[in-house]
C-alpha cells in the first residue's frame, strides 16, 4: 500500500496512520513519524508561520521517486509520505511519513531514508514569518550529512 | 510566449513568482531579458533550471520555444 500525496490543509496524522495500517494486513510492524512547525524561542524573533512553496511539476513526481528507492532499499509493504505545502502555524504538522514492513529495521530504516532525502533533497522552498518580516530557510550543512549516511 | 517560473529566493529577486518573456530563448538569451541581479544568480550553480519540468544537466543547453515553461529555481531549504 503505497499513498503519497502533497497537502494543501492541515491535516491530523492519525486520520491517515489508522487507515493506513489497516491497509497493511499481515504486518510486523509499523514505524511512524510526525513532522511540526516548531515554535521557536521569542529570543530567536518566534516564528509566526512558515510558508512553503513548491514546483507541481518536480515536487510530488520527485516524492514518487523516493518511494521507489524506499521500497527498492528496503523491504516494505507499505509506505505513507505526505507533506504539507502553503501556510503553517507552529504547532501544526508539516510531514508524515508512516513505513509497514514485516521486520522494524526495514520500517524504522525506510521511515528515517525518507525524512532525510525529503528534509534535504525534496522540491520544497521555506520561509519563516518573524517579527521583522519574512526570511527564506537556507540549506544547512546538517541536511547534507544526513543525506551523506545513506550513500554507502 | 515562454512562461518563467520564480521559486524561492529567486521569486523575490525577480520581483514576481511567474513571468512571460518573448520565444525563443536560449540561456544567454533569458539573461539578457532578466534584471542583472537575477541573471548574476542565475550564474550560480547552485540555481537549477527546468524546461518544461524536467531538469537540465547544462543549463548553457536551454532552448524553450513558444509556450514551453522555464523553471528557476534555488536550493532547496534544510530542516
Amino acid at each position: 500500500m503505497r499513498d503519497i500525496r502533497l497537502l494543501t490543509q492541515m491535516f491530523i496524522p492519525g486520520t491517515l496512520i489508522g487507515p493506513f495500517t489497516q491497509a497493511n494486513p499481515g504486518l510486523g510492524g509499523v514505524c511512524t513519524f510526525v513532522g511540526e512547525v516548531r515554535h521557536d524561542a521569542k529570543e530567536h524573533g518566534g516564528v509566526e508561520a512558515l510558508e512553503l512553496s513548491h514546483y507541481e511539476p518536480l515536487t510530488l513526481p520527485g516524492m514518487h521517486e523516493l518511494a521507489d528507492r524506499a521500497f527498492d532499499r528496503f523491504t516494505l509493504m507499505g509506505l505513507l509520505m505526505v507533506h504539507r505545502i502553503g501556510v503553517l502555524r507552529p504547532g501544526e504538522p508539516i510531514v508524515c511519513v508512516s513505513a509497514a514492513a514485516l521486520h522494524r529495521r526495514d520500517a524504522i530504516d525506510a521511515v528515517d531514508f525518507c525524512m532525510d532525502h525529503l528534509k534535504s533533497a525534496a522540491w520544497f522552498w521555506k520561509r519563516e514569518k518573524r517579527a521583522d518580516g519574512w526570511h527564506w530557510i537556507e540549506p544547512r550543512a546538517d541536511d547534507t550529512r544526513d543525506l551523506a549516511r545513506w550513500q554507502s | 510566449m515562454i512562461t518563467i517560473v520564480l521559486l524561492g529566493k529567486l521569486a523575490d529577486l525577480g520581483g514576481a513568482s511567474t513571468l512571460t518573456l518573448a520565444a525563443p530563448l536560449d540561456w544567454e538569451g533569458l539573461k539578457a531579458a532578466l534584471p542583472p541581479a537575477m541573471a548574476e544568480a542565475l550564474d550560480d550553480p547552485r540555481n537549477r533550471v527546468a524546461l518544461n519540468g524536467a531538469l537540465l544537466a547544462d543549463k548553457a543547453e536551454l532552448r524553450a520555444n513558444a509556450s514551453d515553461e522555464i523553471a528557476l529555481l534555488p536550493p532547496v531549504s534544510g530542516g
